[in-house]
């Protein structure tokens, strides 16, 4: 079995963001980028399907400018087969990206997509269950758990009330959430080795679909900052506090 | 304009984050409901009597005992044709069937929307919050969904009733050949829902052990409240996970919000924002969360917490 893992390239989630002076981004020069966190969990999920046997060959799959191979390069050293790299300088946005991983899935014939539920940089959670829309399978989203069973996966989801268990018929999509996996730490010897590991470069226009952006971004703006309040010293005064000025208990 | 909002519901009462989203509906013109589900009459009728509605549209059938989005997304596509705007609170509900259903419809989606601007322009946070986006869109139908805490829940109208109308659904049993249902672990609680309580204690890895947080639970039953835990503190496996409040988790705007032995990471700190007041608990007079919190007590809260606790409880 085949699986795709998409994967994007995100400012890494140490790093505490600038908002760009004349509102129209975040600032994306010379800040460190990384893997999307829940993109991770993904690829590992796939490689520990293919460790047990599960899985014949695990496909990463990234969209983007070519700094992106830095991450797609990391990705095969975590253990993926090989990358692909589909080009492009246009804003990504998630139905575009759920189109060109459908022209993806049509070249590739994955019997199972992994994907994170968001990007931790635009918090869309949008892409996985785009993509299945758009190729009429199945979705788990938000998985914390994936069985596979014959021509069947069953996904634990973490919903609002607790866990949902729900079977998909194979090929399906799934995102991950933060509870599936710990992803493992590269070893040195393994990116030597995903040096000679295959990585393809596709131009997006190859793909032969409309990327156009349609959502315009107006305006980025810092949120409101919430003053800092003051200390108390005791429980005592907390509580006066709380009763008196806040008016809360 | 015409809107139709997907009502969320357990088939017997609807969920308050739809009632927010009505709200938000407002805004953009005329409000139509939609309610399916199976025997959910009782959460129509509800949805009827909320000022605004115009009419509520019901689809009442078996195979909407669970709501599984490749069913829910094929029902709704071919009703939407009349309508704007989709609209949708964003809980793992509205998260999981409205991408599906913009994607059908080929429109782009808006996530987490906090402000309306305009018909086409929204705002929403970006980077766990740290910064806030202003979008706008030309396609023809759009699909929004909802941040709950930004929008006060829609009120009941005295007793005007909006027309409900019942719907047959073409799709049967057979239709969703992609998906199935097996079960839910619901995890059932005498407390008010995190959501919307009003009252939110929650605890981070500051609190050692799942035992420890007896104490929380103590505090927040006190209180009237609900509950909450950090992604540190799930993952140590102090708290189940539909208690995580964060980017990644549940975002809360209560009246009250104490967090305990919580360092305050941005992730953490994006859920809480909106909360009237903050209250930080913390031994480390240097974590984030005291830059953010209305009364900060830099203690350890083994000494303080059980204080706290029967100050309460003796009604100060």
């Amino acid at each position: 079995m085949k699986i795709l893992v998409a994967i994007k390239q995100v400012i890494d989630h140490h790093v505490a963001i600038q908002v760009k002076l004349d509102n129209t981004g975040v600032e994306t020069n010379n800040v460190k980028m990384s893997i999307n966190p829940f993109d991770e969990i993904a690829l590992e999920a796939a490689i520990r399907l293919q460790e047990s046997g599960i899985a014949s060959e695990v496909i990463v799959v990234s969209i983007g400018e070519k700094p992106i191979q830095t991450t797609l390069r990391s990705a095969l050293a975590m253990g993926a087969d090989r990358a692909l790299l589909i080009q492009t300088d246009v804003e990504t946005q998630p139905l575009a990206v759920a189109k060109l991983l459908q022209a993806v899935v049509a070249q590739e014939n994955p019997q199972l997509v992994l994907l994170g539920k968001q990007a931790i940089d635009d918090d869309s959670h949008q892409t996985g269950q785009m993509l299945a829309a758009l190729l009429n399978w199945g979705q788990g989203t938000n998985a914390s758990q994936i069985i596979l069973k014959d021509d069947e996966v069953q996904v634990t989801r973490e919903i609002d009330t607790g866990l949902e268990i729900i079977s998909l018929s194979l090929p399906a999509v799934i995102t991950t959430d933060l509870r599936l996996n710990n992803p493992r730490y590269i070893k040195l010897p393994n990116i030597m080795k995903a040096k000679k590991k295959p990585l393809t470069i596709l131009a997006a226009e190859e793909l032969d679909v409309d990327i156009t952006p349609r959502l315009q971004t107006c305006k980025v703006e810092l949120p409101l900052r919430r003053k800092t309040g003051i200390k108390v010293e005791n429980i005592n005064e907390l509580i006066t506090k709380l009763q008196t000025e806040a008016k809360v208990i | 304009m015409s809107v139709l909002v997907i009502a969320e519901h357990n088939h017997q009462t609807v969920n308050s984050a739809t009632l927010s989203a009505i709200t938000a509906a407002k805004q953009l013109g005329i409000v139509n409901v939609l309610v399916i589900g199976y025997h959910c009459e009782e959460v129509a009728l509800s949805l009827a009597k909320v000022e605004g509605v115009e009419q509520v549209l019901v689809i009442d059938n078996h195979i909407y005992q669970h709501f599984l989005a490749e069913t829910l997304a094929d029902t709704i596509v071919p009703l939407t044709s009349h309508y704007t705007h989709i609209l949708a609170a964003a809980s793992s509900f509205g998260k999981n069937i409205m991408p599906r259903i913009a994607a059908l419809l080929d429109v782009v989606q808006v996530s987490d929307v906090i402000a309306i601007e305009s018909t086409d322009t929204f705002k929403r946070p970006i980077y766990a919050g740290n910064a806030i986006a202003t979008l706008c869109t030309t396609d023809k139908i759009k699909v929004l969904t909802i941040r709950e805490t930004a929008f006060e829940p829609a009120m009941m109208a005295k007793g005007n009733l909006a027309p409900i109308h019942t719907i047959q659904t073409t799709l049967t049993e057979k239709t969703n050949q992609l998906s199935r249902f097996i079960e839910q672990q619901l995890c059932d609680s005498e407390r008010p829902e995190l959501n919307n309580a009003s009252v939110v204690v929650a605890g981070g890895r500051g609190m050692q052990t799942k035992e420890n947080f007896q104490l929380l639970y103590a505090l927040a039953d006190q209180l009237g409240g609900a509950v909450g835990a950090t992604r540190a503190a799930v993952d140590a496996g102090f708290a189940p996970n539909d208690q995580q409040i964060g980017q990644t988790g549940k975002i809360i705007a209560p009246r009250l919000y104490i967090g305990v032995g919580i360092s305050g990471a941005i992730q953490h700190l994006a859920g809480i924002m909106d909360s009237k007041v903050i209250v930080a608990i913390n031994k480390d007079e240097n974590a984030p969360i005291l830059e953010v919190a209305d009364y900060s007590l830099v203690a350890d809260w083994q000494e303080v917490l059980p204080d706290l606790l029967n100050r309460l409880k003796m009604g100060n």
